[in-house]
């Protein structure tokens, strides 16, 4: 019997061609590498949170294969000498073990940390880019609601997740969490008693957190995550305003190959971020803390920074206590509202404050184009002042730490922030709502009169004026006649190439230097000419 | 590809003929994008030119970038592998930033290697595709509308409504059925003997229980100097660990005046014999959230709860004196027992720890 022949050349495309046989693949395989994304730096910062949320998968699955989820108590022997006899959880030991006697657990559990500080930081980030640029109106609101509830889940990761080593700082925290849940009116008693079975600390709560930190929380994320994904892809996403850019059309590169060899090569830049963090700079070394006891606390007990908030608003809450007195007499104690209240409006409110503006702006229209911050100054005010509240509260949860630095006393600390809950968001408002304006203004002057030159004349009657450079042709008073769109009005005459760009190279020059941008970050746009339909059919 | 710019002015507009072996696999791939409705307005290789010298250049900034994160990824496992790691072996302290170096540097090449490529040496384009973003057509919207209440209509639960009562009647335990045993098995009953108001104080069949060090041994008056203060816990099984977290109690020796003050606040209070002698008792847990109200001044006599700032005074039955905590630290009444060792007389007699709705 004869041997055919054996064509490797023909192999890819015989394969592929099998592949479309069974699967169909050819079509819609061809509009995803065909998809086009718009590009702007501050599009990256939820991939920030994604690519953080990749790195805490790989690291806490890695340490799920040492940690011991278990209160049982041990006797500690392994390396670290200054605890070695000390009795402690199966939980602590464990972690214990993952930083001195795991070959690289230090490090993993280190980058595990550092990735979820990482993580909530780049919400954080990405939810403002979202607020102060509009991109949750219409038709995007749902994602809106996803993207807030995935703080809140990524709270409660992070808290799970610092809880279970039950050293002497989180147990602390477990502490207060539970007190949070004592405080709450009618059922507060029955639920902490069934979340820790029984009294505080009881003896399952570890292995409880453990399974919610591993298994519940990150599903509950993953699939949210991949919900909120999957309506960026279909609702596409939302592009800055500038040449050629509509409402109803999406102006970048296409995915592949450009675009998706940048989102790889950014990954793996988060990534490297993370092991660097991970590897020089210490985070929660729980061997200084020594195992948890009720009786044992220090100083500058923090928790991770997107908790800290919440530790403010506990410090700054006045000691009002509720007495209602029938039959022996009830209570609603002061911790109730800021820890429970507080959050409860801070989650609702911002999971409706789309449909809110909406309904006050009487705007039903779909949005795909994002708004500068300085077109909105009521909504960026709005903002300023969200953030100020956040910021008062964050720094009140290290008040005794700044006190003790600055040599403040701790009292005043605590008056400044209630004082300052009050008044600085205000004046935060007012403050950005102002700015916008200004911002507003001198946009416009530069579109009516030019950019300024910085070269000075002297008229013939002795006036000295400055020369604008017009935009744009101008009528018998020397007005330019342009609308504002949206987007960057160039301010200097840099920006309009007076200079020219920079010549490329180190030593000496390399290449013809490339011809200025009409944009920022984007090659020169031409109008899409009109075009015949295109059919499938011969020519 | 080919090497030059294209704009959608140079490119052909009409039909073409993708089988048509003389197209370029560019000009396939714009066909295909115009069947998605894209179009590709603007295609700008970096370097038309093949093999410049700023091409080159570019090329050799990549190769040395991934040249480098082999070597900083073999030196990672070099490290991982040879250097000593052990808590305390000679140079261990360097192996945890060792291994976060390399293997930083080793993704970072990856990363700055593959953006590279891709930002410098890939070309440039301008596309842009139609959104198609308008709602379903109301012909469409009719239509599936019309479907659903069909397969309404088609169930019958308007013209049988025993049907749709008999399935919610039917159905609706089967859902508390799921729900039933995860709630049950975790709920747990809060005032099971009575222990969100007692703790390990309470006298043990008839016994006043001893004030201990947390290694177990028992409290003279004379351990403590004037000005003192010692954490104790009660002196039962276990009574130091985490089963008795309500129970640890700050022991402290006031001076003469202050003990004074102190004194005449308790018998205003009713407490009038909870102190002995000029030692007084009070529960370490804090009314507010629970942390140990640990941070004792000697010289204003409060007592400072380090996660919220409570501050609660000493002189005056332990009263709130700033910060969030809304009541007083819970006093333990002590005496000494005919040994000459510290007891408590009875157990606390208000609710140690956090507040709660039904406190009393």
């Amino acid at each position: 019997m004869k041997r055919r022949k054996f064509d490797v050349a023909a192999l890819p495309g015989k394969a592929a061609g099998e592949l479309d046989d069974r699967f169909q693949a050819a079509t819609p395989l061809r509009r995803l590498l065909n998809k086009v994304f718009p590009d702007h730096w501050s599009f990256l910062l939820g991939e920030i949170a994604l690519f953080s949320f990749i790195v805490l998968l790989l690291t806490g699955t890695f340490l799920t294969f040492f940690f011991e989820p278990s209160m049982k108590e041990v006797t500690y022997d392994g390396s670290y000498a200054p605890l070695r006899g000390v009795h402690m959880s199966a939980a602590y030991a464990s972690t214990l073990d993952i930083s001195f006697d795991v070959r690289g657990g230090l490090v993993m559990r280190q980058m595990h940390h550092w990735a979820a500080l990482l993580f909530m930081a780049s919400i954080v980030v990405h939810m403002m880019r979202i607020f102060f640029t509009g991109a949750f109106r219409k038709p995007r609101e749902t994602n809106w609601i996803i993207g807030t509830l995935l703080f809140w889940i990524g709270f409660l990761a992070g808290f799970t997740g610092y809880s279970i080593p039950d050293d002497g700082l989180s147990g602390t925290g477990l502490r207060i969490a539970s007190a949070i849940m004592l405080s709450i009116p009618v059922i507060g008693s029955w639920l902490t008693s069934s979340i820790f079975a029984g009294e505080y600390p009881g003896d399952i709560i570890i292995s409880r957190f453990f399974i919610a930190h591993v298994l519940l929380i990150p599903g509950i994320l993953l699939a949210l995550i991949t919900v909120h994904l999957g309506l960026v892809f279909k609702q596409k996403h939302t592009q800055w305003p500038g040449p050629g850019r509509t409402n109803t059309n999406v102006v970048g590169e296409r995915m592949f190959p450009r675009y998706a060899i940048k989102q790889g090569g950014f990954f793996m830049v988060v990534f490297g971020v993370i092991a660097l963090l991970g590897g020089i700079f210490q985070i929660n070394p729980i061997w200084l803390f020594g195992p948890y006891e009720a009786a044992v606390v220090s100083a500058a007990s923090q928790p991770d920074w997107y908790v800290m908030f919440l530790d403010g608003s506990t410090r700054l809450m006045p000691a009002w206590e509720i007495n209602i007195p029938i039959g022996d007499g009830y209570v609603i104690p002061p911790l109730f509202w800021p820890t429970v209240v507080l959050p409860g409006i801070l989650t609702m409110l911002p999971m409706f404050y789309p449909f809110i503006e909406a309904r006050r702006t009487k705007d039903k229209a779909r949005h795909n184009l994002l708004q500068r911050p300085r077109d909105v100054p009521s909504r960026t005010a709005l903002g300023a002042m969200a953030i100020t509240f956040w910021l008062v509260l964050t720094l009140s949860g290290a008040n005794d730490v700044i006190a003790d630095k600055l040599q403040i006393s701790l009292n005043a600390m605590t008056w400044a922030g209630r004082i300052g809950l009050l008044i600085l968001p205000p004046l935060a408002y007012y403050l950005a709502h102002r700015i916008c304006l200004g911002l507003q203004q001198h946009d416009r002057e530069v579109l009516v009169h030019g950019v300024e030159t910085g070269i000075i004349r002297r008229l013939p009657d002795g006036r000295f004026v400055e020369v604008h450079q017009p935009l744009a042709p101008v009528d018998e008073h020397g007005h330019g006649e342009l609308e504002y769109v949206g987007w960057v009005v160039p301010k200097k005459m840099n920006r309009l190439g007076a200079l020219g760009p920079a010549i490329k190279g180190f030593f000496f020059p390399i290449e013809k230097s490339a011809q200025a941008p009409v944009s920022p970050g984007q090659p020169p746009v031409e109008q899409r000419p009109e075009r015949t339909e295109v059919g499938g059919g011969s020519r | 590809m080919s090497a030059q710019v294209h704009t959608s002015a140079t490119g052909p507009d009409e039909p073409i003929d993708v089988h048509d072996p003389r197209l370029s696999r560019f000009e396939i791939t714009r066909e295909g994008a115009r069947r998605d409705d894209i179009e590709i307005v603007h295609y700008e290789p970096p370097f038309p030119v093949p093999g410049t010298r700023g091409e080159r250049r570019m090329v050799r900034t990549v190769a040395l970038i991934f040249l480098l994160t082999g070597l900083a990824a073999t030196a990672f496992l070099a490290v991982y592998i040879w250097w000593p790691w052990e808590y305390r072996a000679v140079n261990y302290e360097f192996y945890t930033p060792l291994l976060g170096v390399t293997l930083g540097i080793a993704l970072l090449g990856i990363g700055f290697g593959i953006l590279i490529w891709g930002k410098k040496l890939l070309p440039r384009e301008v596309s842009i595709q139609d959104r198609h973003d308008e709602p379903s057509s109301s012909e469409d919207r009719r239509i599936t509308g019309s479907t659903l209440q069909y397969m309404v209509d088609e169930l019958g639960v308007k013209r049988r409504p025993l049907l749709g009562i008999s399935l919610l009647a039917g159905l609706a335990p089967v859902g508390a059925v799921a729900a039933a045993p995860l709630v049950g098995g975790l709920i747990s009953d809060p005032h099971k003997n009575n222990q969100m108001f007692t703790t390990g104080w309470a006298p043990h069949e008839g016994r006043q229980i001893r004030l201990t060090r947390e290694d177990g041994t028992p409290l003279r008056p004379e351990d403590i100097s004037v000005g003192g203060q010692l954490t104790v816990f009660p002196g039962i099984p276990e009574g130091a660990t985490n089963k008795h977290a309500d129970s640890p109690t700050l022991l402290i020796h006031l001076r003469e005046t202050d003990a004074e003050q102190a004194r005449a606040a308790n018998q205003q209070a009713g407490k009038a014999d909870f102190m002995w002698g000029n030692y007084i008792a009070y529960s370490k847990i804090c009314t507010h959230a629970g942390c140990p109200a640990s941070l004792y001044e000697q010289q204003t006599n409060r007592l400072l709860c380090p996660c919220h700032q409570s501050q609660f005074l000493i002189t005056d039955n332990a009263r709130p004196i700033f910060g969030p905590a809304s009541r007083r630290l819970p006093q333990l009444p002590i005496t000494v027992d005919g040994e000459g060792f510290f007891v408590a007389t009875s157990d606390y007699q208000e609710t140690v720890g956090p507040d709660f709705w039904e406190r009393p």
